[in-house]
């Protein structure tokens, strides 16, 4: 008789909860050991995030921003998970997920940059270890394995992050990624968020497994799932992957159980075509910032003026960012000859010639 | 000096490279215990150990973005694609992750990662093993690629090839892997990557080629001396970047071409020659560049090879052809 899997394997990946969505402890044992100070700044990241997200929604649809893929409702899963890293850690993200990218160091004009295209957006400051966003849906999994093994040859006390939506666990490159990672025991941590629909696709077209984390299974890693809207659980989930890792134990997947609001990006997606209002509704009931402001309130945490005080700060810093970014020369085919190669080839070089004419004649 | 196969001299590149950088890193399927299924890393893992040639699991978009990883550590990946024929399962990551992370990092990040990988036809290998696929990556800025025709050019360009901080394909035509030796210093020494070579000196026409049809052109050469025909060859060596310049001072002085590959003829590399010497030297003509390649089929294997690949003979006419427009 052939093995049933059914309602076995799944058994093993119970979601991982701390806090409900009243903000009370369910799960007191794995509450992380996190301080009021660094509760505070969790909370602050995310309404400031939210607000930011606001704002880019609407610089994007006057056309002032490039490319956008709105972050609200994921903020937990983003940045409970980014907050658990260290300042050393090597962060790969795909194109949403701006937010770590930011928070781990990136200049939030640099952010605007990367959605106009534009190359100084690629360009991090050296203290960033961080690979530019990803948009071949899978490919920094295999990128993230060989920075781990890196890391481990190197002897450092430092691990890869890597994040990716459910639509790229059904890639080659997600299973090849754990894969070698398993074998070498790399010091990785892949984070899947699982935010139900990979642009329209739901998630049990993707896959007829019951959760995403069993398949860390075949890789022979570790698999939790988690709560992706509660940030307790996420930062927890986080931090004991990153400390299995550091003690050489190896790789393990995070699925976080999360879900966007908006649409998959800003260039014409129509989430009504796909999802209904009520599930979306659904969600919001469980969002991270409502959750994690009655757990902080009930501490005596965070007030209303906190609240002001982080949206007021994200709107000038917005503001400021996109001075900045509107301040940078525009690109010129001649700064991206010059990054084809180290040294310019023969034809590059007879480009830049031709090309840097050009430019002078227009000035 | 030692006389060597040209696989002898693909390792003894990748010994000195391992010896003289310890950022160099030698991976691939079945590299280390097994010395590579052609033994070009043969004895490697014996002298360097595991932590520098190590095997990887049968996944090539995995080698290539594990080369890429790795890069990013400061370390210089030699990878391996077993043979060339299944490098469209790495694609993404050689074509659009090694290739564009210069770009993609306005500068600040550079892979220098060495794609090694046997390819070329005349040795009956299965399907989808031998494919001459360099056209491919021709089309894709970012990358270099390299062809040797002989044991001395294979390991004077991979060990540029591993020096250079921008991606190399480096593509080892197995029907040169241990047909012929020669003499190839013991000592490390290098080869301009981009840089053609004049295999033969000549004055009526001009043979522009790369990987095993050098060969294949210089006893055509011979055969067309009986006729006092006296050929240029041009053994491109890089095919990306290209080496115009050697092309056209050639064509200018025998004002007569012929390009031979041994790929199919669409959006091949000889294409791209014959358009740099129109663009460049069309005045200098005395008939129009002939041109000698595989039909336009897919790549196929075994005993099809035989009717297939260009050969000594279709260069004999083509060039004949050329001198009696």
């Amino acid at each position: 008789m052939p093995v049933n899997y059914s309602g076995k394997i799944e058994d093993f990946f119970p979601t991982l909860r701390i806090l409900d969505t009243q903000g009370h402890v369910v799960n007191n044992q794995k509450k992380p050991e996190l301080t009021d100070e660094q509760l505070r700044e969790l909370m602050w990241r995310m309404v400031y995030t939210r607000i930011w997200d606001q704002r880019a929604l609407s610089l994007n649809r006057q056309g002032r921003l490039g490319f956008y893929a709105p972050v609200a409702g994921q903020e937990a899963s983003m940045l409970a998970s980014e907050y658990a890293m260290d300042k050393g850690d090597w962060l790969l993200p795909s194109y949403r997920d701006i937010p770590q990218l930011v928070w781990h160091g990136m200049p939030l004009y640099k952010a605007f940059l990367y959605s106009r295209g534009h190359f100084e957006g690629g360009q991090y400051p050296e203290a960033l270890n961080a690979v530019m966003p990803q948009i071949i849906i899978g490919a920094q999994c295999t990128q993230t394995t060989g920075i781990a093994l890196g890391l481990k040859k190197r002897g450092k006390a430092q691990i890869a992050f890597c994040y990716f939506g459910d639509g790229a666990t059904s890639q080659g490159d997600f299973y090849e990624a754990m894969n070698f990672a398993g074998v070498y025991k790399a010091p990785a941590v892949f984070i899947c968020q699982n935010n139900r629909f990979a642009i329209s696709v739901p998630v049990e077209k993707q896959t007829a497994t019951q959760t995403l984390a069993q398949k860390a299974v075949a890789a022979g890693i570790r698999g939790i799932q988690v709560d992706g809207m509660d940030p307790l659980a996420v930062y927890a989930a986080a931090k004991e992957a990153r400390d299995y890792a550091i003690a050489g134990n190896g790789p393990t997947l995070i699925e976080t159980l999360t879900y966007r609001y908006g649409p998959h990006t800003m260039a014409g997606d129509d989430p009504t075509r796909y999802r209904t209002d009520e599930l979306t509704g659904e969600w919001e009931k469980k969002d991270p910032l409502i959750r994690f402001r009655y757990y902080l309130e009930q501490l005596g945490l965070w007030s209303k003026e906190d609240e002001e005080q982080a949206a007021d700060q994200a709107k000038e810093d917005v503001a400021k960012a996109l001075k900045q970014a509107d301040a940078v020369p525009k690109q010129k085919v001649t700064d991206l000859l010059s990054f084809m190669y180290e040294q310019p080839t023969q034809n590059v070089k007879e480009q830049l010639t031709e090309y840097s004419a050009r430019e002078g004649d227009q000035r | 000096m030692t006389q060597k196969t040209m696989i002898q001299a693909i390792t003894d590149a990748l010994r000195t490279e391992l010896r003289n950088d310890e950022n160099v890193l030698v991976f691939g399927e079945d590299v280390a215990k097994n010395g590579g299924v052609f033994r070009a890393t043969e004895g490697l893992y014996d002298e360097f150990g595991e932590e520098r040639v190590f095997d990887t699991p049968l996944a090539e978009s995995g080698i290539g973005g594990l080369a890429l990883g790795l890069a990013l550590q400061q370390y210089r990946p030699v990878m391996e694609i077993q043979f060339f024929g299944f490098v469209f399962e790495a694609m993404d990551s050689v074509a659009s992750q090694l290739a564009r992370l210069r770009y993609r990092s306005g500068g600040v990040y550079h892979a220098p990662v060495t794609i090694r990988s046997p390819f070329g036809g005349g040795v009956k290998t299965p399907e989808l093993h031998a494919d001459n696929l360099e056209g491919l990556f021709y089309q894709c800025p970012g990358l270099k690629v390299v062809i040797p025709s002989n044991p001395y050019d294979a390991k004077g360009l991979l060990i540029s090839a591993i020096r250079d901080n921008d991606p190399v394909v480096f593509l080892e035509h197995m029907k040169l892997y241990r047909s012929f030796r020669e003499e190839v210093p013991d000592n490390d020494y290098t080869i301009e990557i981009g840089k053609a070579n004049v295999a033969l000196e000549g004055k009526d026409i001009s043979i522009i080629t790369y990987g095993a049809m050098v060969r294949t052109a210089l006893k055509a050469a011979e055969q067309l001396k009986k006729d006092k025909i006296d050929c240029e060859i041009i053994d491109l060596r890089t095919i990306s970047p290209l080496d115009v310049e050697t092309i056209v001072s050639s064509v200018k002085k025998t004002n007569r071409a012929v390009v031979v590959q041994e790929a199919q003829k669409q959006a091949g590399i000889a294409s791209h020659v014959i358009a740099e010497i129109n663009d460049r030297a069309l005045l200098y003509l005395d008939a129009p560049v002939g041109r000698v390649n595989a039909p336009d089929t897919v790549f196929p294997f075994a005993a099809a090879e035989d009717v297939w690949l260009p050969n000594e003979k279709d260069i004999i006419n083509k060039v004949k052809e050329t001198l009696n427009f």
